[in-house]
């Protein structure tokens, strides 16, 4: 176990996700004391002291983001959970849909008393099929138990649920993209300000969360914000989820209590790499985050501070571990393929920049690469940072940077050659 | 469409009013799963029964990677070929499907069985490489598994 456990708390098996189970582990047992002991005010203060940082790639405040909010400004609120899961290496939130999905009704219920709204959404990733089914199982379930509705617990706490399924588009997972989805558009994200929560689903103030961000709410309810942060830094309170893939034995969801040695996390924990290769790079958090190589990562803890300071970021904690032997430019081909099929159009530098730069990769892994394609990818690179709506744009930018930075000789050497240094390949090849 | 209306009336009345534009991303779902595509008829209709610009459902349909306006193959196959799964042998996996069925990703067998399309990351990388058939992931694959799934769906 990689530290304490705040949400990976139970053994999972065929039945731990239902509400029976939950309740049993002392699920709804927060909402009550919400409900009965709570003002609104005060559990926006207690999730502000606990310092819980944004979980789906940002690591912005959550309470800090509550507090933008009026409660009593005369228009309707809005909470939606943001379940558009799809940075590439990130399954995370997965996790909590199938195996937990009460704790983030509880949470968003609690979350809805405290901002004043009546009506919250989880807005879930189109393609997702057992979590929907098990996110949509747990509503229904907690509707009839009287967790939704009128009258939550015989109070006079009103709320009601939607769970919206999106249709395939990466850029609605951000989040004013995510609010045109759910307004039945597509999923163009806009300009701030106005910030979402003051203007954001049909132009009322809205709190977009991350799965796992409200998923911790309860829990910093329950045992209050000092309790939340005797788990891990000054910094970064808490415990990520982190979903780790790629050339590790072990991949899978594991909770990691922020602070904990990055090392020790992947070969303890995970089981390290196959074949015990040494570790080339690691994608610290989605494919948006800057690789850091295994030099780079040997002394490092597992906080934000400590990856913003690597020049990093622990972003939506999809950890992709690429072991010494892989070709850098066909993953970077990969990587910027789906930046280009992913660009949603709306903004210039991002529609033109991600299809040069997919085109340029695609000419170098070709054959047909020149000398100065590597500078090319640089300045397209740097050209869409900061001159789009998104991040997107940026995100492929850094995604192509934080490579050319650390395996220039890697493109160089495949320019020249007409052919990759490692064969290409981007499997660990376990007999090697 | 229209023998769909009693259930997007259900559907409608889950959503907070003035809502209905929310409504076309579900009732487009639901439509294709009725009738495999979307229909130029369905766009029209769907338009005035929610009161909104056929123009919003259209740019939704052309918007969306899971919507379509033309039929497919019953199985729709769709391999991720992200950086998790490119890592964990997809690309083998895929090489080893289109040779089987004769059909490269983007097109359909002839006795419209199967189509073959790629996806990007579908969140399935610790579990890489993946498939969705369908609805349902498939997980862990090798040429062996591929090969009993793909006996069992006729």
């Amino acid at each position: 176990m990689a530290g304490r456990q705040l949400l990976m708390t139970f053994p999972v098996t065929a039945t731990s996700h239902s509400l029976a189970e939950y309740l049993a582990r002392g699920g709804y047992v927060a909402l009550a004391k919400t409900l009965r002991e709570m003002k609104p005010q005060d559990v926006v203060k207690e999730v502000a002291a606990s310092g819980l940082q944004g979980r789906g790639g940002a690591s912005f405040e959550v309470g800090r983001k509550w507090q933008v909010v009026q409660y009593d400004d005369g228009h309707p609120h809005y909470l939606i959970a943001n379940a558009d899961e799809g940075e590439p290496g990130t399954f995370k939130d997965r996790w909590i849909l199938e195996n937990n999905p009460h704790v983030l009704l509880e949470s968003m219920l609690i979350a809805s008393y405290a901002l004043n709204v009546r009506n919250c959404f989880v807005y879930i990733r189109g393609e997702f099929d057992l979590p929907y089914r098990r996110l949509a199982g747990a509503v229904e379930e907690a509707y009839a138990a009287g967790y939704f509705g009128r009258n939550v617990l015989g109070t006079d706490f009103a709320c009601d649920i939607v769970v919206y399924r999106g249709a395939g588009a990466y850029v609605a997972g951000e989040a004013s993209g995510l609010i045109a989805s759910l307004e039945g558009k597509k999923s163009y994200p806009r300009n701030r300000p106005p910030r979402l929560t003051v203007r954001g689903l049909y132009q009322q103030p809205t709190v977009v969360n991350n799965v796992e961000s409200l998923s911790n709410v309860a829990g910093i309810v329950l045992h209050g914000a000092a309790a939340f942060r005797t788990v891990g830094t000054a910094k970064s309170p808490g415990t990520r989820l982190i979903s780790i893939s790629g050339h590790i034995n072990r991949p899978g969801v594991y909770e990691v209590e922020c602070g904990y040695p990055w090392m020790k996390f992947l070969e303890e924990d995970c089981g390290g790499v196959p074949g015990a290769r040494p570790i080339k790079c690691v994608v610290p958090g989605g494919v948006s985050s800057k690789v850091l190589t295994g030099a780079e990562i040997k002394e490092l803890v597992l906080s934000h501070e400590a990856l913003w300071d690597a020049g990093s970021t622990m972003g939506s904690g999809g950890m992709i571990v690429i072991a010494e032997g892989t070709c850098m430019v066909s993953l970077l081909q990969v990587i910027l393929r789906f930046y280009h099929h992913e660009s949603c159009g709306q903004c210039t530098p991002c529609r033109h920049g991600t299809g040069w730069m997919h085109r340029i990769i695609d000419r170098i892994v070709a054959g047909g690469g020149m000398p100065d394609d590597i500078d090319r990818l640089y300045y397209v690179s740097k050209f869409n940072d900061g001159t789009t709506i998104c991040g997107l744009g940026d995100a492929a930018g850094y995604a192509c940077t934080g490579i050319l930075d650390k395996f220039r000789d890697e493109f160089e050497y495949y320019i020249e050659h007409k052919r990759s240094k490692y064969g290409g390949s981007l499997e660990c090849l376990k007999s090697s | 469409m229209k023998h769909l209306i009693p259930e997007f009336e259900k559907l409608r009345e889950r959503f907070p009013t003035g809502f209905e534009s929310s409504l076309v991303l579900p009732c487009v779902r639901r439509i294709q799963e009725d009738r495999g595509y979307v229909a130029d008829t369905d766009i029209v209709e769907l338009a005035q029964y929610l009161g909104i610009p056929q123009i919003q459902i259209e740019e939704v349909l052309s918007f969306y990677t899971m919507f379509r306006r033309k039929p497919i193959g019953r199985w729709h196959l769709q391999f991720c070929h992200n950086v998790s799964c490119s890592m964990n042998g997809a690309e083998n996996i895929l090489a080893h499907v289109e040779r089987r069925l004769g059909i490269k990703p983007g097109e359909t067998t002839p006795d419209g069985r199967f189509t073959l399309s790629h996806a990007e990351c579908l969140g399935s990388c610790g579990t890489a490489p993946m498939m969705m058939v369908n609805q349902a992931y498939h997980e862990n694959l090798t040429p062996a598994t591929v090969d009993a799934l793909l006996e069992e769906l006729k």
